[in-house]
């Protein structure tokens, strides 16, 4: 019966405005992200303004088009998933609501879920065999939360950013080095051409007993070199300092998630948001963790970042834990924290 | 005008936090100069001052945090805003004229939504070094800005 169990995801916390279909938990049968779709060539000019954040305009053509790539209509649907928070409330609210009326027009279980944990189910879509424990890091624009759990839908949150999440400070210093946008593949691009270990940057927090981060430092100290180099009249090498910030970037991350992986001895660790599609980072993690038999997973690179299929899996599977839907009087939790 | 050096983040934090336990319901306070001048480390210190306890991290990629100390407190970024329609679909009036305080990076970005009463705050420096100049761009902050001159000159 599972297998056809469709959920339909909705997801509206920040920038992106996203619905999908998901198949029994773990097959995604759509997943429509409103940045990624030709609006013009679709809809021929109807949809006049695309900027990111308009949930109210973007939210019934992307759930149609789900719904349409999926080859199902509402009447199939067995439940609908809602992101509730972690985000902005105003975009919060519209997919709620949008949730909330499917939810009672066709009489199927609303499930609210909280994105990261949202996050943390892209993984379970991309491997369907893997089973926890496992310490998992997600790290994106706006997170950089390092989590272990043995079970699902039971998560301890080990450390954190105490400033800005990894992949904000990606995208800064790709804005001040004029290297692209957006900036965590720009970096990492560029990166490759590049020595890490030209330009000698800090490594924040690396030896601190917490397993938190601190990028701020990392981000200002760019900043510095760029300023001076400028002084002195001399050209950027930015091939050399892209390499050098991500080497820095990559060697904190890593070694909080190896000494995470060890205390709590797991053999599988997880990446999940958008900047777990760096290569330097799985490649380097992947290294370390090969080299004490244990396992790296990270989704595909189309569910890193923000998506609703991810929200309809964690949707599906918290239904089948708890059959708990949420009520119609359902708000949006802009400070949502984990396990709430 | 009150012009303030600090030479650490700790000192930058520790201002931050003098003039948060001055603010009143209503209060605007708008953090400008340059990226990595120490703008959210400052904001981190003025919700300290408040009361709030939980980590106060950078907005930049959600716009808005809010917190709650002895006051509500709205920590906004405009630094990914690109044109003033955007601060309609964010609700950046909702937010910034409420009873808690505000916290305003960027806000320049924020065009003819731009407050007409707030404290204006400008940090520039490189290294450990920092200027912090206080401009009161209303009566009700002429006051305030020179109990924290006095309160620092007090303490040096």
């Amino acid at each position: 019966m599972s297998e056809e169990f469709l959920t339909l995801g909705i997801e509206s916390s920040c920038d992106e405005t996203s619905a999908a279909v998901v198949r029994g938990g773990k097959e995604v049968l759509s997943n429509i992200i409103s940045s990624q779709v030709d609006w013009h060539r679709k809809f021929g000019g109807v949809v006049p303004e695309i900027a990111s954040r308009k949930h109210v305009e973007l939210m019934n053509p992307v759930i149609d088009e789900a719904l349409a790539e999926a080859g199902v209509s509402f009447a199939d649907l067995s439940a609908v998933a809602v992101t509730f928070g972690p985000g902005l409330v105003g975009g919060l609210l519209v997919g709620i609501s949008a949730a909330k009326s499917i939810a009672y027009a066709h009489d199927i279980p609303l499930v609210a879920v909280n994105h990261i944990e949202g996050h943390i189910y892209a993984n379970f879509i991309s491997h369907p065999e893997l089973e926890p424990p496992v310490v998992c890091l997600t790290v994106s624009g706006g997170h950089t939360d390092l989590l272990y759990f043995e079970d699902l839908g039971d998560y301890e949150i080990i450390g954190r950013t105490i400033d800005d999440a990894a992949g904000e400070a990606f995208d800064k210093v790709a804005r001040v080095m004029e290297a692209g946008f957006p900036g965590g593949p720009a970096i990492d691009k560029l990166a490759k051409k590049g020595d890490p270990e030209a330009i000698d940057l800090p490594r924040p927090m690396i030896n601190d007993s917490s397993y938190d981060f601190s990028f701020s430092g990392l981000k200002t100290a760019v900043l510095n070199y760029i300023n001076n180099t400028k002084q002195r009249g001399e050209e950027i090498n930015k091939a050399d300092l892209a390499a050098s910030f991500q080497q820095a970037v990559v060697d904190v991350l890593t070694a909080k998630i190896m000494r995470a992986a060890d205390d709590k001895g797991v053999d599988n660790v997880l990446l999940s948001g958008g900047v777990a599609a760096n290569s330097q980072l799985r490649e380097q993690l992947q290294e370390k963790l090969e080299e004490q038999g244990k396992e790296l997973y990270y989704p595909e690179t189309r569910i890193c970042t923000d998506n609703a299929a991810m929200i309809a899996s964690a949707g599906y599977f918290n239904w089948q834990q708890n059959q708990e839907a949420a009520g119609y009087d359902l708000n949006a939790e802009p400070n949502l924290q984990l396990g709430e | 005008m009150l012009k303030i050096k600090t030479s650490s983040e700790e000192e930058t934090i520790k201002l931050g936090k003098k003039l948060g336990s001055k603010l009143n319901p209503g209060d605007i306070v708008c953090l400008q100069g340059d990226l990595g001048t120490g703008k959210t480390t400052f904001a981190k210190g003025i919700c300290a001052g408040l009361g709030v306890t939980a980590p106060v991290t950078s907005p930049t990629y959600k716009m808005v945090n809010e917190y709650r100390g002895e006051l509500k407190v709205i920590h906004l970024d405009l630094y990914r805003i690109h044109e003033e329609d955007e601060l309609y679909d964010l609700g950046f009036e909702e937010y910034i004229y409420g009873d808690g305080v505000a916290i305003i990076e960027w806000p320049d970005k924020a065009g003819s939504l731009m407050p007409d009463n707030y404290l204006d705050i400008h940090f520039q420096g490189q290294g450990d070094d920092r200027e912090v100049r206080f401009i009161p761009q209303a009566n009700k902050y002429i006051g305030l800005v020179a109990e924290l001159k006095q309160d620092v000159d007090f303490n040096n």
